[in-house]
């Protein structure tokens, strides 16, 4: 066997309170392309972060070519040829193509001057620009005026400029367009051919399928499996992810899932900033109806129309058949219609205060009297959630910030149910929340529908949406393509309509 | 209660800086005149706090001290009664409020423009309305105001009939202010609303809050308790020019605040600390006139002091947070 390009042997990293990798290991040979795949928690991340110089490894050894290495930062990880390439794009927006190329190595001429060498640098980053696709007038371009698809390839020339042996990629089509996507893989394919390793981390198991010559899974901290191209299938993937059956995973224990009365219906609904085509559909008592569709489908903007944070234009909302006005969240919240939002620090929590403070906040109408807040049912409220959810918090005065994803998320389902939602819209119900929790989150889920809450989950994560859903609204460029159930609702049923296809 | 532990040793430090400066220093006539400057720097300090709180500013205090108090002046002058002056100039600052906190939640502008401007606006306002008031204006335009002055006179002020300081009512008035702010702010929902719209207004928005409704009320507060501080100016001057009369007195309040453990960001802060906050100036200003130094160098010191101040606060709160 030739000597591996990268090889982590039993890496090691503690976090305060966290064991973020137990023991990790894992081999990219030179040109491949190999995917890490794992739930959120599984320390994908803190494994690339290791790899890439930006933490050292507790225990563990990493060797590069055969000689090991010990990164004292990225810096270091950069000149010794492994570049990362984050999630969050790492671009001076206000500066040009060229000039973010070549940051914080310009080429300079005229000794200790240190002159621009526009010249050089312009042939050189004609060169880098052709390696990715770009045409070279791109240059001049500012990076902010860049679509983000262009914004991922210039970020993968400034590391082509750097003689990259080694090149992490961290979600890397988060925010890219199919066409965007088709082209990235395109130029990793060059990258291949030319000699470059690929580590390259994803949830969406299509893509890994696409792009990967062998993909490692990770859980909890360790190795999950590995599964070399023939065996990458997306059942394999999700088996060795979850480390469990699919069907104790997504519960339906509690609900009859058949849907009562409809609670929550929208006719012909209209909203600011959304699609010219109306949007009819019914959520009913006791049912989960998943709503699918490509970023971008309008989905998270319909669920703001409903719960009044995005104005309604026309067509109107009915509550049990009567129609109802909503002119604002405040509204939709006394007629107990409920958001759990996409994004859950932007949207959903005050993140430097206490998790009692997140958890009082949208229920202090009950809570007060005319000597202020009431201490003793303040605290009670937060000790039943606290405990009914199983946060895992020292105490209810902890910032909520300092909790884990998961248990973010379950502050943010604690806060609505102490008002006994009708219903409940679930915008990304689970994103970044480790594989514990949502399991938990998944059960609680079917509990509430149970209870006869109509719930609406909106999500992107397939598996989600089909192991939750009783019914699927799949929704493309605003309007309603087409509702799947039953036999009829399988992923390529999903695809073909969120792409624009037809459900026959 | 570390948040405040900062500004409390300042302020004591201060003290006894004071009572070593000079033998009269420590005198209670001197501490009441210190105790009354400082209520009167409170109350403002306590309203701009509150926007502070809810993430904006309020750059229009000073001028509306000044306003105030021309416009308590020039009313009775007139011949408004004393008594009926009051609620006025306070309607006036409400009023003042209202503006402000519509632009900003409305029209969606930067509350520092809004403020800014305002503070031009209404310095504007008050030298179009009078350049100098004082109370010998109104006595020999009404002789007959002359008890319910001298009345207002020792409920708000503190002075007898003769211009003796009996007891600090300044203080004391923002000790009443102290107990509503503090109510407000740590044991109803209002008070966890502006702390919540201070540091993610968007996450308040989506539990229910009505951002724009609680964004005006502070903004409306502020300006009602600075118009009220006019009241207490003309009061306790002989004379009130408009020239310059609050100037720069937002930036006090501001100062406290911020001494106080706001942040400017937004969300934070303590109605404890705001006090302790509002009082550190006028200790400043007192020591240095006790040393006999030229009170020039009153700028100098009263700065220094403050970034002081600041930095050994920060280090205080870094240190806590470690421990938490």
């Amino acid at each position: 066997m030739p000597t591996p390009r990268l090889e982590v042997r039993a890496a090691r990293k503690q976090f305060p309170g966290v064991l973020a990798l137990d023991g990790v290991s894992l081999t990219l040979a030179p040109g491949e392309v190999l995917a890490v795949v794992g739930e959120n928690g599984a320390g994908k991340s803190t494994l690339m972060k290791i790899v890439a110089g930006v933490y050292t490894p507790d225990a563990g050894a990493v060797t590069l070519d055969g000689a090991p290495v010990r990164f004292a930062g990225p810096a270091d990880a950069i000149a010794a040829g492994v570049s990362l390439i984050h999630q969050e794009l790492n671009l001076a927006e206000n500066l040009t193509v060229l000039d973010n190329l070549f940051l914080g190595r310009e080429l300079t001429c005229g000794g200790f001057l240190r002159a621009l060498d526009r010249r050089a640098m312009g042939a050189k980053a004609a060169d880098l620009l052709a390696r990715v696709g770009l045409p070279t007038a791109r240059a001049t371009a500012r990076v902010e005026n860049l679509p983000p698809g262009e914004k991922q390839l210039v970020e993968i020339a400034r590391a082509l400029g750097t003689e990259v042996r080694v090149l992490i990629m961290d979600e890397p089509t988060s925010s890219l367009t199919q066409k965007e996507t088709e082209q990235l893989y395109t130029v990793i394919d060059g990258l291949k051919a030319g000699g470059v390793s690929v580590l390259y981390i994803s949830h969406r198991l299509a893509e890994v399928k696409r792009v990967a010559d062998r993909v490692v899974v990770l859980r909890d901290g360790r190795n999950a499996g590995e599964l070399a191209e023939a065996d990458v299938t997306h059942d394999n993937m999700v088996r060795l992810m979850v480390g469990r059956d699919l069907k104790q995973f997504y519960p339906k224990v509690k609900r009859s899932g058949t849907g009562g009365a409809p609670v929550l219906s929208l006719r012909d609904l209209r909203f600011r900033g959304g699609p010219d085509a109306p949007v009819s559909l019914d959520v009913r008592a006791g049912e989960i109806l998943g709503t699918a569709g490509l970023v971008g489908a309008g989905r998270t903007e319909l669920s703001e129309a409903v719960f009044g944070a995005r104005a309604i234009t026309s067509g109107e909302l009915l509550l049990d058949g009567a129609p109802v006005r909503i002119k604002s969240p405040a509204d939709a919240i006394a007629a107990g219609i409920l958001l759990v939002p996409e994004d859950r620090r932007l949207h959903g929590l005050i993140l430097p205060e206490s998790v009692g403070f997140n958890l009082s906040l949208p229920n202090l109408d009950a809570l007060g009297s005319p000597f202020g807040v009431k201490r003793r049912a303040e605290s009670a409220l937060h000790t039943t959630w606290i405990e009914r959810l199983r946060v895992k918090t020292p105490s209810a005065a902890q910032p909520v910030g300092l909790l884990s994803g998961g248990n973010q998320q379950k502050v943010v389902y604690g806060k609505w149910l102490a008002r006994a939602p009708r219903v409940l819209i679930l915008d990304e119900p689970t994103r970044g929340v480790d594989v514990g929790a949502k399991a938990e989150i998944y059960a609680l889920i079917d509990e509430l529908a149970g209870t006869g809450v109509a719930v609406w989950m909106i999500t992107s994560d397939m598996e989600e949406l089909l192991g939750m859903s009783d019914r699927v609204l799949v929704m493309h460029e605003g309007r309603v393509a087409g509702e799947l159930a039953g036999a009829q609702l399988t992923e390529e049923a999903v695809m073909r309509l969120a792409t624009g296809g037809t459900s026959t | 209660m570390k948040r405040i532990l900062g500004v409390l040793g300042l302020v004591i430090a201060l003290y006894v800086v004071l009572f070593n400066t000079h033998a009269n220093a420590g005198k209670s006539d001197n501490l009441i005149d210190v105790a009354n400057l400082q209520g009167r720097y409170g109350l403002i300090t306590l309203g701009v706090a509150l926007v502070i709180i809810t993430g904006g500013i309020d750059l229009s205090i000073g001028s509306v001290v000044g306003c105030g108090a021309i416009l308590f002046g020039t009313l009775m002058v007139d011949g408004v009664h004393p008594y009926a002056a009051v609620p006025l100039v306070i309607l006036f600052g409400l009023a003042v409020g209202v503006v402000n906190g519509l632009l900003v939640t409305r029209l969606k502008l930067q509350p520092f423009l809004v403020t800014l401007c305002g503070m031009f606006v209404i310095r504007g306002i008050a030298r179009l309305i009078g350049g100098t008031v004082s109370r010998d204006r109104v006595l020999t335009a009404h002789p007959e105001f002359r008890g319910a002055l001298d009345s207002l006179r020792y409920v708000l002020i503190g002075k007898d009939s003769t211009g003796e300081l009996q007891f600090p009512a300044m203080f004391a008035l923002m000790l009443l202010a102290v107990a509503a702010v503090g109510f407000f702010l740590h044991r109803t929902a209002y008070g966890r609303y502006w702390y919540a719209i201070g540091h993610n207004e968007l996450a308040a928005k989506y539990a229910g809050v009505n951002v724009n409704r609680h964004r005006l009320v502070v903004y409306v507060a502020c300006s009602a308790l600075a118009a009220l501080v006019g009241v207490l100016l003309f009061l306790n001057e002989a004379t009130v020019q408009s020239d310059n009369a609050g100037v720069t007195w937002e930036l006090y309040a501001i100062l406290g605040a911020v001494l106080g453990g706001c942040s400017l960001r937004g969300g934070e802060g303590t109605v404890v600390g705001m006090a302790l906050g509002a009082m550190v100036l006028p200790i400043i200003e007192n020591v240095v006139n006790f040393s006999g130094k030229r009170s020039d160098v009153i700028p100098l010191i009263v700065g220094l002091t403050l970034l002081l101040g600041t930095m050994i606060d920060e280090l205080i709160r870094r240190r806590s947070r470690v421990h938490r």
